[in-house]
């Protein structure tokens, strides 16, 4: 065993190394200079928003800041303005939670059950369904926004004028509904990875379509599940578009808000409280992403893999 | 003959249930898959381009299916006459430009630096993780936080310029962001700064899928690693440039919110793309509004087309 695998990594074996390989050092320049490139916005995001303005006029954006202070951030979370109101972001921040933990939660569900109804229990018509919505994952938003603004103005509860159009519930529908796709494609990959024969022993001692997925799959797929939900709650954190449309000026998400106190502020902008703003929105989807490393790119690649 | 009794009256204790009711659970926790797949995807995108057929402004003609009354729809439709209005405007065609341009750029841009860096960090190198996490950082942010950022970095008044101006380099002009013509290679650098790290991940998995012996062959052959790469790796790798490139493109489409946040679509409307311009339509012009998002849905079509056949043609084989 240990012969073999020797022999197999023979030629490619360590092999004594200078301590100065001009390639090695060459491949390791490249990386740090690419890594330059990303890494410069998120440093001058930040110290930016530790500056105070009259040294943001003068200085270097790139400097270091002499007197480092928190104002901005203070400012940028609780009193910056959005041309009509001065609340600073925080609003935008429980908006931003309370769409996003319903829409992740319904999404996943509903997208497990799709995924699990795909692999599993094959009806009529099923592999129709799942062709389009594969399209639709490629459609541009913007061809169904209307008739989905108009659709949704028209569900109302019967005998009131409560419609969904422009509540917070209606935005958690529609992040549903362009969730299922990716979600859809993601759980009946998995579950059709799953050992077949585990789905026809629970078949054979009389289990139905919801016990198996509550007893036998779910068990079993708890990756996958963690998997959704990082990409669910960046995907929804982010998203501007749909916020803007379907939520209404109340519970406009933080990426609304933050487009607003930056792009709404009359007279002289101020760039540190803008910066800090940002960094304040980029907060949840970032600390999501560095606490969760290959998972999310077990996600984005999830995309990739052919149906 | 007891035989035959027996047979039949099994046959009536086992007769099939009506097909409708085949997998009941499962159709049933499929509704809300169909009700998406039907009514939004299908009925929505057909709806849309049944009303870029009219001049509607703010509201589409009423249309009732039933009893079915499409005299309102009939009087407002224009055919293509609303597309040839649609080409004849500046700020369309501006965005029609820009899409191109920007992305020509972003993909250009993302392919070439999200292959190299694959390739970097498939030479096992160390602190791969942390390297591959600091490229792929930008895909967790916002379009909006990557706008902002990017035009704050750009800004001639504060940004890059003054600083190099600051050092004595007053040569050094940078002001993509304020001028017309490059407006829109400025939000092209930031495209790229937010979505090189997808392609970089689907490059690297794709080269990870390589066989170690196709690597030992070569080196057996004496065949220099570049070479390797151009024409054994890559070639092989097709699957996995195709997909990605079919992701990317579809996102570049779509791309908005970068530009609302770096530049409002300015300066004027040169940096404006298809989606900003079907937003901005929305409440003034609704049938040019529809008839741009039917077009985006033709660039999409154009893209995707060609690889819905290479795939499904791929499985019938």
């Amino acid at each position: 065993m240990s012969m073999s695998a020797t022999l197999a990594s023979g030629p490619s074996g360590p092999k004594p190394k200078r301590a100065f390989d001009p390639v090695r050092i060459g491949i390791y320049a490249v990386l740090v200079v690419a890594s330059m490139y990303f890494l410069v916005p998120l440093y001058v995001m930040v110290v930016t928003s530790l500056k105070d303005v009259a040294e943001i006029r003068l200085g270097n954006v790139f400097s270091l800041p002499a007197h480092p202070t928190f104002d901005p951030w203070i400012k940028a979370w609780s009193t910056a303005c959005t041309g009509l109101y001065c609340e600073g972001l925080s609003p935008g921040f429980w908006k931003s939670v309370y769409i996003t933990i319903p829409s992740v939660v319904i999404s996943v569900i509903v997208g497990s059950l799709n995924g699990y109804s795909l692999a599993n229990w094959r009806f009529k018509g099923s592999e129709t369904l799942f062709t389009i919505l594969l399209i639709g994952n490629f459609l541009p938003y913007q061809v169904l926004i209307y008739p989905l603004a108009r659709l949704t103005s028209n569900m109302c509860l019967p005998g009131t004028d409560l419609c969904l159009y422009s509540t917070i519930y209606c935005v958690i529908f529609i992040h549903t509904v362009f969730g299922m796709p990716l979600l859809t494609l993601l759980f009946r990959n998995y579950f059709a990875s799953l050992p077949n024969e585990l789905f026809k022993a629970a078949r054979i001692d009389g289990a139905g379509f919801w016990r198996i997925f509550f007893q036998i799959m779910l068990p079993m797929s708890l990756p996958i599940f963690v998997v959704a939900i990082i990409l669910q709650v960046t995907g929804i954190w982010n998203d501007f578009l749909f916020g803007v449309i379907f939520a209404g000026q109340p519970n406009y998400p933080m990426t609304v808000q933050l487009n607003n106190i930056v792009n709404s502020i009359q007279g002289v902008r101020e760039y540190n409280v803008d910066m800090a703003a940002t960094i304040l929105t980029a907060a949840v989807p970032l600390i999501v992403y560095f606490v969760s490393g290959r998972l999310f790119v077990r996600g984005i690649a999830a995309g990739a893999v052919k149906g | 003959m007891t035989d035959m009794s027996v047979k039949s009256s099994d046959y009536a204790v086992t007769r099939p249930r009506p097909k409708i009711f085949r997998n009941l659970s499962s159709k049933f926790a499929a509704i809300p898959m169909m009700f998406v797949a039907l009514v939004v995807f299908v009925g929505c995108t057909l709806w849309s381009l049944m009303f870029s057929f009219t001049n509607a402004v703010s509201l589409p003609p009423a249309v009732h299916l039933f009893p079915p009354d499409f005299s309102a729809y009939v009087s407002h439709f224009i055919g293509f006459r609303g597309y040839e209005q649609l080409f004849a405007q500046d700020k369309w065609s501006v965005s029609v430009h820009n899409i191109f341009a920007y992305g020509i750029c972003a993909l250009t841009g993302e392919f070439l630096l999200g292959f190299l860096l694959a390739v970097f960090i498939d030479q096992k190198i160390r602190f791969e993780d942390g390297f591959r996490t600091i490229f792929l950082y930008p895909f967790a942010l916002s379009g909006i936080v990557t706008g902002l950022v990017w035009e704050w970095m750009l800004n001639p008044a504060f940004g890059l310029e003054k600083s190099m101006h600051d050092l004595g380099l007053t040569w050094f002009s940078f002001d993509w962001v304020a001028n017309r013509d490059m407006v829109i290679y400025a939000v092209a650098i930031a495209g790229v700064w937010q979505g090189t790290g997808l392609v970089m991940a689907l490059m690297l998995a794709g080269l990870r899928g390589i066989d170690d012996d196709i690597w030992k062959a070569s080196r057996v052959d004496g065949i220099p690693k570049w070479r390797t790469y151009l024409f054994i790796v890559i070639p092989m790798m097709r699957p996995v440039f195709i997909t990605s490139l079919v992701l990317v493109a579809a996102n570049i489409v779509r791309t908005f919110d970068i530009v609302v946040a770096m530049t409002g679509g300015g300066p004027g409307y040169q940096s404006y793309l298809p989606a900003n311009y079907v937003y901005e339509k929305l409440s003034t012009a609704l049938g040019q509004s529809l008839a741009a998002s039917a077009t985006m849905m033709v660039f999409v079509i154009i893209i995707v087309a060609p690889w819905a056949f290479y795939e499904f043609g791929r499985k019938r084989t």
